[in-house]
C-alpha cells in the first residue's frame, strides 16, 4: 500500500512539481498516474523512493513514514522503471536484471533461477538473450528488459514510469496485455506512468489524473470517463467519450462470468434442457479441462445423439483483457451474438453477449454520456 | 642519417638500453601518474565539491600550457628549496607525474561528471549507495574516456621524457642531449629518431589497451 498525504515538491528553482497531493493505492491495484508532459508524475514517483525529497507532507509504504526507513533499504524493495529504460550498456541481461538481487546479496543459484523465470515472464527466450548486451537488443526487447529488473529482487511495490513509452503501437498492445496477465497472477502494488490515456484506462484499477502539479482526479477509468470532476478532465478525456467508452471497457466487466454450458460426452438432451430453462438457443461446448471448444444450437438438437456430435467447433474467442471494441470486432465476423471469453490458458472465463453491450450502452446514453 | 644508422648497428645494446630506461621512466611516470590522477579525477567529481574541482581543474590547464623546460625548473627549484636533490632521475620523475597526470586527472573528471543522468537514476533508483554507484556504473562507464587521457598521458611523456634527459632522467633523451653538445648528429638522430618511432607505437599500443579494457557492452 502507497500512501501520500498533502504531499508538496517545490524545487530549489521554485518549480512547484506537486502540489498537496493525497491519494492511496491499495495493496495489489494498479493505480495509472495520467497527465500531460511536465504535470509531475515522475517527480511523484521520485518523492515516493525518495530519490528527492519532498518539501512538505508524507509518504507511507505499507503505514511506515518512507522518511523513517534507510533510503537504499527503501529503493532496493521499491522496483522503479524509469523513464528512459536505463540499462546499463556495460552489463548484459542477467547482469542488468539480477542487479538489485547482487545488491541484497542473494546467492548466484537464487540469482540465476530468478533471471531466467523474468526472461520468461517477458517471453524472451533465456538462453538467447541472458548474456547479450543492451546495445544488441531492439527497442522493445530493452524495454522488457527494463520492465525485468524492476521486478528482479520480487519487491511488492513497482513504480513503472512510462514502461511501454519507446514502443510501437502493436508491440505495446502486446506487452500490455503480458502486463495484464502477468500482474493478474503476481499481484503487486503498481504505479504506472502515461501520458496515453488509452493506455491509463486499459492498464489501471484507479487513474490519478494529474495537471501542473495538482491532482485533478483520482478515480476508477469509468467515472473518469463518465464522471468528470470538471472541465480540465472533459477536456482530457475527449469529446468522443462514447467511441473511447467502447474502446476502453474491458470485456470483464460485461461478460457473464458463469454461463451455461455443456460438455461434449454430455447427451444433446441435456443441452435441451439448459437451453429451455435458460431461454436461450446457443450455449458453449467446453471440454473437460474447462476449455472452450465451440457451440451447440438449438436447431441442431436433432442431428445427433451427444453433444460432440453437434457442436459447432469455433476458435473465435475474445481474451478477458481484450477491450469491447475488439470484442465487439469479432464477434460481428462471426455472425453469432454471443462471443466466448477465454482466460489465459484458454479455459472459458464466461460469455459476452450483443445484449449486454447494447445495456451498457444504454446506460451510458441514460447517463447523458452518448451525445 | 646514414651515420645514425651505423652507430645503431655498430652500438645496438647501447641503443636498446636506452630505449629501455626510457620507457622505464615513462612506465614510472605514468603509472603513478594513473595511481594519482584517477583516484583525485573521482574524488573532485563528488557531489558538492565543486569548490575543489574548479580551482583544481584550473590550476591543470595552466600547468599543461607552461612550457616542460620551465616546468622541470620550476620542479628543480622547489626540490632545492625543500634541501632536496634537485638533479637526477627522482626529480625528473616527479615533474613527468606532474605533468602527466594532466591529462588524466581531466578526462577522469570529465568521463565521471557527463555519466548519463539515466544510468545514475537507475542505480540509485535501485538502492545502490554511493560507493556502488561509482564502482558498478560510473567508473566502469568512463572508461573509455580515463583511458584516452591515459594514452594522451603516455604519448605526451614519451617526448617530454627526451627533455628530461637536461636534469638527468636518463633515455633517448641522453643520446640528443650528448649529441647536441658534441656536435654529433647521428646521436641526435638515433635518439630523435627513436623517439618519435616509440611514440608511434606507444600510441598504436595504447589505443589497443584501451580496447582491451573497454567493458565489452561499450565497445562498438
Ligand atoms: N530537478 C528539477 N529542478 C527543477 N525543476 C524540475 C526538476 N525536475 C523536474 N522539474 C520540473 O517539475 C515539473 C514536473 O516534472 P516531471 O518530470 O515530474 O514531469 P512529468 O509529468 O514526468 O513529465 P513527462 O510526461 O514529460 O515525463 C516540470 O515542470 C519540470 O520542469
Ligand atoms: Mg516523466
Amino acid at each position: 500500500m502507497i500512501r501520500l498525504e498533502e504531499v508538496t515538491k517545490v524545487f530549489p528553482d521554485g518549480t512547484e512539481a506537486i502540489r498537496e497531493a493525497t491519494f492511496e493505492v491499495e495493496q495489489g491495484e494498479v493505480c495509472v498516474l495520467l497527465g500531460p508532459s511536465g504535470c509531475g508524475k515522475t517527480t511523484t514517483m521520485r518523492v515516493i523512493n525518495r530519490l528527492i525529497p519532498i518539501t512538505s507532507g508524507k509518504i507511507y509504504i505499507d503505514g511506515v513514514d518512507n522518511s523513517s526507513i534507510d533510503e537504499d533499504e527503501l529503493r532496493r524493495n521499491i522496483g522503479y522503471a524509469i523513464q528512459d529504460i536505463g540499462l546499463f550498456p556495460h552489463m548484459t541481461v542477467r547482469q542488468n536484471i539480477e542487479t538489485v538481487p547482487v545488491l541484497k546479496g542473494w546467492p548466484k543459484a537464487e540469482r540465476e533461477k530468478r533471471v531466467e523465470e523474468l526472461l520468461e515472464l517477458m517471453r524472451m527466450d533465456p538462453g538467447e538473450f541472458m548474456n547479450r548486451y543492451p546495445s544488441e537488443l531492439s527497442g522493445g526487447q530493452r524495454q522488457r528488459v527494463g520492465v525485468a529488473r524492476s521486478l528482479g529482487a520480487d519487491p511488492q511495490i513497482l513504480l513503472m514510469d512510462e514502461p511501454f513509452g519507446a514502443i510501437d503501437p502493436i508491440t505495446r498492445i502486446e506487452l500490455q496485455d503480458e502486463f495484464l496477465k502477468i500482474q493478474r497472477k503476481i499481484k503487486k502494488t503498481i504505479i504506472f506512468v502515461t501520458h496515453d490515456i488509452y493506455e491509463a484506462i486499459k492498464m489501471g484499477d484507479r487513474i490519478a489524473l494529474m495537471n501542473e502539479g495538482r491532482l485533478v482526479q483520482y478515480d476508477t477509468p469509468a467515472n473518469l470517463l463518465y464522471r468528470p470532476k470538471n472541465e480540465f478532465v472533459e477536456k482530457f478525456v475527449g469529446t468522443d467519450r462514447a467511441l473511447k467508452g467502447l474502446q476502453l471497457i474491458r470485456v470483464k466487466e460485461l461478460m457473464c462470468g458463469s454461463p451455461p454450458t455443456v460438455k461434449t460426452d454430455e447427451p444433446a438432451e441435456a443441452a435441451r434442457e439448459c437451453m429451455e430453462r435458460e431461454g436461450i438457443n446457443q450455449m458453449v461446448v467446453i471440454c473437460k479441462a474447462g476449455k472452450f471448444l465451440g457451440w451447440v444450437e438449438w436447431t441442431d438438437l436433432e442431428k445427433g445423439e451427444m453433444v460432440g456430435e453437434i457442436m459447432k467447433p469455433s476458435s473465435d474467442f475474445a481474451t478477458i483483457d481484450a477491450v469491447l471494441n475488439e470484442a465487439l470486432s469479432i464477434m460481428l465476423s462471426t455472425r453469432r451474438n454471443s462471443l466466448a471469453i477465454v482466460n489465459e490458458d484458454n479455459g472459458l472465463a464466461g460469455v459476452l453477449s450483443f445484449d449486454a453491450i447494447q445495456e451498457a450502452l444504454g446506460e451510458m446514453a441514460q447517463r447523458g454520456e452518448i451525445e | 642519417m646514414i651515420e645514425a644508422w651505423q652507430f645503431l648497428m655498430r652500438n645496438p645494446e647501447v641503443v636498446a638500453g636506452w630505449t629501455l630506461e626510457h620507457l622505464w621512466i615513462v612506465l614510472v611516470a605514468c603509472g603513478f601518474a594513473v595511481i594519482l590522477g584517477v583516484p583525485l579525477g573521482i574524488y573532485i567529481s563528488g557531489r558538492g565539491r565543486e569548490h575543489i574541482a574548479d580551482p583544481v581543474l584550473y590550476l591543470a590547464e595552466i600547468m599543461m600550457t607552461v612550457p616542460s623546460l620551465a616546468l622541470f625548473g620550476l620542479v628543480m627549484a622547489i626540490l632545492a628549496s625543500l634541501g632536496l636533490r634537485a638533479i637526477g632521475f627522482t626529480p625528473a620523475i616527479i615533474a613527468l607525474i606532474i605533468y602527466a597526470q594532466l591529462p588524466i586527472l581531466r578526462n577522469t573528471y570529465t568521463a565521471i561528471r557527463q555519466v548519463d543522468p539515466a544510468m545514475i537514476e537507475a542505480g540509485k533508483g535501485m538502492g545502490m549507495n554511493e560507493r556502488q554507484l561509482l564502482f558498478k556504473v560510473k567508473l566502469p562507464l568512463s572508461v573509455p574516456v580515463i583511458m584516452a587521457g591515459v594514452r594522451n598521458a603516455v604519448v605526451m611523456t614519451i617526448a617530454i621524457a627526451a627533455i628530461a634527459a637536461i636534469i638527468g632522467a636518463g633515455g633517448l633523451g641522453k643520446a640528443i642531449w650528448w649529441g647536441l653538445r658534441g656536435a654529433r648528429m647521428d646521436l641526435i638522430l638515433v635518439g630523435g629518431i627513436g623517439v618519435s618511432i616509440l611514440g608511434l607505437l606507444a600510441d598504436a599500443f595504447m589505443s589497443r589497451v584501451e580496447r582491451w579494457v573497454t567493458p565489452k557492452g561499450l565497445r562498438m
